[in-house]
């Protein structure tokens, strides 16, 4: 590449911010992916700012072609930070590349402004698209991959919320099963029950599966399995709210519940371990003057 | 060698091990349960565990062992204070500790075995 057809893509960043800056504004408030509900004009106005102050020192470098080198890490940082952002605001991914790729306009209208030679803007227009293009495929991937965080986030929370264990009576822990149990979650789900009975020495463990739609060899396992370390420490272990398919299906698979208190409903599970441990519920009787 | 202390208090022997187990400790402690079940002709055994963080399949079974060898010499064995990780540990590795009776802390376990002894309601919170 000779010296006249140098890049003027610094120059033209650095001498003409202000107009370039107005014209984008401009150019992104009239788009159709703006979102005025999601994001008012000054912080997106605040924005424009910082990113053309931060590609105008990056650009000084004058490697237009490495997004990923040293000088460019203050403006992927702040990519990072706005796509994180727009994520939880909850842009849609084309709404947060348009921020970038809207860019374009403003800049090669100054471009086209400041060469004279027409080899070197066709040379300038290349390299201000190939860099806004990867700035652009950055912001996506960050917009995706917060995306991801958010998802892998609230499909955790869900998780753990999935199987609360909840104090019945005094030293009568409540575990309602929703959904099906696989090993994952039977190895949470005994986790914290045993977790909690290790905390309030309740006597009693009561799991209720009205809520587990079906049955298979491995759920019948597993809730073997947490029965036989609920007695290993020294509580006992009842199941409820198993439905008539669901008694089929166990002694249909040949699983061995001998020795397992089970129960169709919570009900009758906490009148079992009431009368273990000698409680009674019964009517208040008033007296009549 | 290194021992396990056994206490006798009352009608019943008092076993809390606070050291990690290994295989020849383990069977010393057998030893020494059933020679002193003899000699005091206790009437029960109570194994504190709360104090162990990681119980091994030779362990569960010297501890399966001594429930059986006590039962012999006319005594119950109550495990206390197993906790959540080794019951999982031993769940998960198909050991289910079958015959030993077990409490969540060594006052149940005392409760659990003056029980047993009058058989009030013998299978009220143990199991056989």
């Amino acid at each position: 590449m000779s010296t006249d057809l140098a890049t003027k893509i610094p120059e033209v960043l650095g001498s003409q911010e202000a107009g370039i800056l107005a014209d984008w504004m401009k150019e992104q408030v009239t788009a159709t992916t703006v979102r005025p509900d999601l994001l008012k004009e000054g912080e997106l106005l605040e924005q424009s700012e910082q990113f053309l102050s931060l590609i105008r020192v990056a650009a000084r470098g004058n490697n237009l072609m490495d997004i990923q080198g040293p000088s460019w890490a203050p403006l992927r940082e702040m990519l990072g930070e706005l796509s994180r952002s727009r994520a939880i605001q909850g842009f849609t991914s084309s709404e947060t590349a348009t921020f970038v790729l809207s860019f374009k306009q403003p800049l090669f209208t100054r471009l086209r402004r400041s060469h004279d030679n027409l080899d070197g803007l066709a040379e300038d227009l290349w390299k201000a698209t190939a860099l806004l293009d990867k700035l652009g495929l950055y912001t996506t991937e960050a917009f995706i991959k917060s995306r991801e965080d958010i998802i892998g986030r609230q499909a955790k929370e869900v998780f753990e919320l999935s199987s609360p264990v909840v104090e019945l009576w005094q030293g009568i822990l409540g575990l309602p099963i929703i959904g099906t149990l696989d090993s994952k979650r039977t190895q949470l789900v005994m986790e914290t029950l045993l977790e909690r009975i290790a905390q309030t020495q309740a006597q009693f463990a009561i799991i209720d599966i009205t809520g587990v739609p079906t049955v298979d060899t491995q759920t019948a396992q597993n809730l073997l399995k947490t029965v036989n370390a609920t007695r290993l420490m020294g509580a006992e272990c009842i199941i409820s709210g198993v439905r008539p398919q669901i008694a089929q299906t166990m002694v249909h698979l040949g699983v061995n519940l001998a020795g397992v208190i089970t129960k169709s409903t919570l009900a009758g599970a906490l009148a079992v371990a009431f009368k273990q441990r000698s409680l009674a519920v019964m009517p208040i009787v008033v007296a009549r003057s | 060698m290194e021992r396990i202390p056994i206490l006798h208090m009352g009608d019943f022997l008092l076993v809390t091990v606070q050291v990690d187990m290994y295989d020849k400790l383990a069977t010393a402690l057998q030893d020494d349960v059933c020679r002193r079940i003899a000699e005091t002709k206790a009437s029960g055994v109570l194994i504190d565990i709360s104090a162990l963080d990681t119980v091994d399949s030779y362990i569960a079974r010297v501890m399966g062992d001594i429930a059986q060898m006590s039962r012999v010499l006319d005594a119950d064995t109550v495990l206390v204070g197993m906790r959540p990780t080794v019951a999982i540990t031993l769940v998960e590795m198909g050991v289910a500790l079958l015959g030993i009776r077990t409490a969540l802390n060594a006052e149940r376990g005392m409760a659990l075995l003056s029980a047993l002894r009058t058989g009030a309601h013998a299978d009220a919170s143990g199991r056989q």
